[in-house]
Parts: structure tokens; C-alpha cells; sequence
């Protein structure tokens, strides 16, 4: 494959090593993140306006979470080696690493937080349906059906205080994957201390703004009325976090420009020509100031709540594109220049390869397939709550009305 | 009172279940060399160990092909190794009467160091080949084992691998 290049390139840097897939890494991490923040709004802050959309976010980040560590796998090849990280860790290696990270947020929160809030349910499905499902809720529910108040409110307290590690643990997965960015001394793209809060507070924003999203989508295939308060308070939010997104971002900047070491004048150069449109048309204009400006008007003027809505639904939708963006510029540009500082090289992405265009749709539209499974498992709508058939559960087992908050 | 945290319990019973299985798992894969000398297989030294050496070294074949040294002592290649155009050659060594050493093909072999490019150094050689040599092979021209095309031996050395 013949690749553009424009001055002086070492042979080695010619060619991108890290394509689309390592991309999508950061960009679906930060969406578990994200919705797992949302999550824990209502939870810990006891942002009540923002409930309808609890379970739905638990369940987002889990699919997504499931997904993040393929684009990973496709890339280096050999998935049944990826178990080795575990027998035989390597400390000293940050991307080896993740997988510890990756596997408590997994299995000590994610899993965990989903199991307790959703057992209700799951013992009460266990009793309620039939052949196959049955035994799957059967399973879920480890054996005991016991759904006392009591149990309930240790399971609640229980929540809460996982929720409360999930927290920094949220923080942690998405932050560790900006430190394995940041930590790269030898590029001075990446290499930044802000980096991993950058991208925690990017990843916030994606994860807030993905969930606002499926949210709206979800209700409207449901046939319901979208909460309107809830909208506002999570667009409200996502406004806050975006602006202190934006300001983290604009201070790197800042710190660059003013710094204006050796790299300066070659990544300046870069985002000029080739990062131009990624970066500073998708990026910054139409995947930040305008979503940031939108939701600012929402805040300010009154307008109807067809028009908040729309405005909410765009807002979103640019949100996320942006934030692609970011990662899209991050991966990729830091890889476009020379570490000479004297040239630049160009990103030709396949289509139908391992590591193409292809799989990456493929990945990205993986987890909304988890999702869809997930939510026909284990419904997250508030208005789908646990109706046992008349009977059908035990009498000690009887359900009490309000069961959290 | 235990009834109420039954299902912690068995949660816990399960975690607990799958940390034994992974500690056993662990036990049984990883080899039992693993971090004797650092993060690898410390039998695996002696396994690289007990392969069948591959190459010759340099000093073997210049025992046999003085004549071949004499060229290259005259042209910029003496630095290289034999091997490192050659291949390895231990095998011919041990029997240079019915191993032979493969054919090159010096389009692609001279190629690999002296094709332009801008991150080698200025001091090396370099060509656009399909400019310079459109193609034909280097040896039409140039004396491997002494390049330079003004001070080119009249004929080849007696012991010269065959081409």
C-alpha cells in the first residue's frame, strides 16, 4: 500500500500502527464510564429527576463494557493469549495493566450493582415464566428467592455503598486509559498529565450524552411519554460537565501554545492541515462549541418542550460525534508526525479487514445488540416494574411498595 | 436472620468458587520455570539452547574462501558478515560437498540496504533501483564482495559462492 507522506519520516512511523479499532477502545470505555457516572447521580446524589434513567445507564455501560475489550483483542490478534494478563501479570506494563482495571470495574461494580438492583426482578421472573427463561432467572437468582423487605433493604445499602466504590473505580477505567495515552513520554501529543483527567471528563460527557440519547429513542419505540423533567436535569448536567470539558481542553491547549516547545511548531503545523477538519471543524465547532452553545440556550431562554426535545436531541447526537472526534484525533494524530518533527504521513483506512472500517461499525453496533438483549432480560423501564401474578409468589416473599429511596 | 443474606452468601460462595478456579487454573498452565531467571520461561534458555546452531560464523567460512576476504578486504563490505547476504550457512560448513548455498538474487538482496531513502544516512549508498538498474540485477555490474565498479577484479575468486 503506498502511503502520502510529506517530508522526512523514519521508516518505521510511515505507517499507522494503531488504526480505527484503538480508536473505538477509548471511545467505548468512556461511554461505560460516562453512563455509570450518570448512574450514580441518582444513586449516591440522590438526583431524583434523573431515575427513569438509572437502570437503563447500568445496563448501557455493562454492554458496552462487554465490547470494550475487542477492539483491543482484533488488533493484536491471538485473543486466547489476552488470558495470560491474568496468569502471569506484567506490572510493569500499563496497557497489561488495564485488564485488572478493567476486570474489577467488571466484575466487583458493574455486575455486582446490576445483580442487586435487578434481583427483585429476577426472583420474581424466576416465578413467573416459563421453559427456558425460567431457567435463566432461575440461575440469576443463585438459588434464593428470597425478596423480603429486609433483604431488599440490605441489597439497597449494599448498592449504594458499591456504588460509591464504582465511583472512583469509574474514574478509574476511563482515567487509566487517558494515563496509558498521557504516559508516553516519547510522543508529544499524548504525553500530558492532563490527559487522563481530560479524558475523564470527556468521558462523562459522551457517556451522559449516549444514554440521554438511548433514553429518547427508547421511550419513543416504547410508545411513552419522554420525562421532560428528567431530560432537563440530565441535559443540565451534561452542559455543566461539557464546560468543565471544554475549559480542561483549553488549557492543555493554552499549556501548549504558551510552552511552545520543540513539538510546538510541528503539531500546530499538523492541526492545520491535517487534523483540520477532524479536529477543528468536527471536533472543537460542531462536536463541542455547538452542543455546548445549545444547551446553554436551553439553560437561558424558555423555550416549549418540543423544542427542548429537539434541541436536546441534537445537542446529543453532536455530542458524541465530537467526542469521537477527540479520540479520533488523539489516536490518530499522535501518529501523523515524525518524531523528527519534519514530516507527516497519512492514515488510509481499510474497509473489509481485520482492523477496517467494517469491523469497526460492526463493533460499534454490537453493543446496542447486547442492549437490546439485556433490556428484554432485564427491563429497565420504571414503568415496567416487577407485577407478580396473583400466587405466584411466596407468602414471606410478599413485595413492598417502595423498595429504594 | 441468615435467611436474609442468603443470597449474599451464596454470591460470595460463587466468587469465592470462581478465585479457586482460577488459582487451580493457574497452577496448572503456568509452566513451573515461569519467573525463575525474570518475566519468561526460564526453560526456555536451555530449549534455545539445544537447537541446532544455524549459522556458521564468519571466521568459519573465511577459513575455506581466503579468497573471497582478500576482495572484501579491498571494498566497504568487509564490515559485513558473510552470513548477514548469504543466509545462514552452518549446515554447509559441516559439509560444503553436498550443501549448497542457495542462488541470490541480487535485485532484491543489495536492494534492501541501498534503496533510496531519505531516514538512512547520507554515507550509505543508496539508488532508486528502477531508475538506476531498471530491474537487472546488481551483480551484472557490480562485484558484491567489492562493489565499487572502478576497482572490480577481472575475474571472480576461485572459492566464490555460485550465484
Amino acid at each position: 500500500m503506498n502511503i502520502p507522506v510529506e517530508g522526512f519520516m523514519y521508516p518505521n512511523e510511515v505507517e499507522l500502527q494503531w488504526s480505527i479499532l484503538i480508536v473505538l477502545y477509548p471511545f467505548i470505555t468512556g461511554l461505560v464510564a460516562g453512563a455509570f457516572i450518570l448512574a450514580s447521580l441518582e444513586r449516591v446524589f440522590r438526583v431524583e429527576a434523573v431515575k427513569p434513567t438509572y437502570r437503563l445507564a447500568l445496563l448501557t455501560a455493562l454492554s458496552f463494557l462487554l465490547v470494550a475489550p475487542l477492539p483491543l483483542q482484533l488488533h493484536l490478534g491471538h485473543p486466547e493469549r489476552s488470558l495470560e494478563m491474568y496468569l502471569t501479570p506484567h506490572r510493569s506494563s500499563a496497557m497489561a495493566m488495564f485488564g485488572f482495571v478493567y476486570l474489577w470495574y467488571l466484575m466487583a461494580v458493574l455486575l455486582l450493582e446490576i445483580w442487586l438492583d435487578f434481583r427483585l426482578d429476577i426472583v420474581i421472573k424466576s416465578q413467573t415464566t416459563t421453559r427456558v427463561t425460567r431457567l435463566i432467572y432461575r440461575a440469576l437468582t443463585l438459588g434464593s428467592d428470597n425478596i423480603s423487605e429486609r433483604s431488599l433493604h440490605i441489597d439497597e445499602r449494599l448498592g449504594y455503598f458499591i456504588t460509591v466504590i464504582g465511583i472512583p473505580s469509574a474514574f478509574l477505567l476511563h482515567g487509566y486509559v487517558g494515563f496509558i495515552f498521557g504516559s508516553i513520554k516519547a510522543n508529544p501529543w499524548w504525553s500530558s498529565p492532563l490527559m487522563p483527567i481530560v479524558f475523564i471528563f470527556s468521558a462523562m460527557v459522551s457517556g451522559i450524552a449516549a444514554v440521554m440519547l438511548l433514553y429518547m429513542v427508547t421511550t419513543r419505540l416504547r410508545g411513552r411519554d419522554i420525562d421532560i423533567r428528567c431530560l432537563d436535569k440530565i441535559a443540565q448536567y451534561l452542559f455543566y460537565i461539557f464546560m468543565i470539558d471544554f475549559s480542561l481542553e483549553m488549557l492543555d491547549l493554552l499549556q501548549r501554545v504558551y510552552e511552545a516547545d520543540e513539538s510546538f511548531r510541528s503539531l500546530d503545523f499538523m492541526v492545520h492541515t491535517r487534523l483540520w477538519t477532524s479536529q477543528v471543524i468536527i471536533q472543537i465547532l460542531i462536536g463541542t462549541v455547538t452542543p455546548i452553545t445549545l444547551l446553554g440556550l436551553t439553560q437561558i431562554l424558555k423555550l416549549t418542550e418540543a423544542a427542548r426535545k429537539r434541541i436536546y436531541a441534537l445537542a446529543g447526537c453532536l455530542t458524541v460525534i465530537g467526542i469521537f472526534a477527540m479520540r479520533w484525533n488523539v489516536v490518530i494524530g499522535g501518529q501523523l508526525f515524525s518524531k523528527s518533527f519534519l514530516g507527516y504521513t497519512t492514515y488510509k483506512m481499510a474497509f473489509a479487514t481485520r482492523e477496517g472500517l467494517l469491523t469497526a461499525i460492526a463493533l460499534l453496533i454490537l453493543p446496542f445488540i447486547i442492549l437490546s438483549v439485556l433490556v428484554k432480560l432485564l427491563p429497565p423501564w420504571p414503568d415496567a416494574g416487577p407485577v407478580p401474578a396473583p400466587g405466584a409468589i411466596e407468602p414471606r416473599n410478599q413485595l413492598t411498595p417502595v423498595l429504594r429511596g | 436472620m441468615f435467611k436474609d443474606v442468603e443470597h449474599l452468601v451464596r454470591l460470595a460462595a460463587v466468587m469465592l468458587i470462581a478465585l479457586v478456579a482460577f488459582v487451580v487454573l493457574r497452577a496448572a498452565v503456568v509452566p513451573r520455570s515461569f519467573g525463575q531467571y525474570g518475566h519468561y520461561r526460564g526453560a526456555a534458555i536451555a530449549e534455545v539452547a539445544a537447537r541446532p546452531i544455524a549459522f556458521a560464523g564468519h571466521d568459519t567460512c573465511e577459513a575455506c574462501h581466503t579468497d573471497v576476504v582478500d576482495q572484501k578486504k579491498q571494498g566497504r563490505h568487509i564490515v559485513l558478515s558473510c552470513e548477514a547476504c548469504h543466509g545462514a550457512l552452518a549446515r554447509h560448513a559441516d559439509n560444503p560437498a553436498s550443501v549448497t548455498p542457495p542462488k541470490l538474487d541480487t535485485a532484491v538482496l543489495c536492494a534492501r540496504c541501498h534503496e533510496a531513502n531519505s531516514a538512512k544516512p547520507k554515507a550509505s549508498p543508496q539508488v532508486v533501483t528502477a531508475d538506476h538498474s531498471g530491474g537487472l540485477a546488481c551483480d551484472t555490474c557490480h562485484q558484491p564482495h567489492r562493489p565499487k565498479i572502478d576497482t572490480q577484479p577481472a575475474t571472480k575468486p576461485a572459492t566464490e559462492a555460485r550465484k
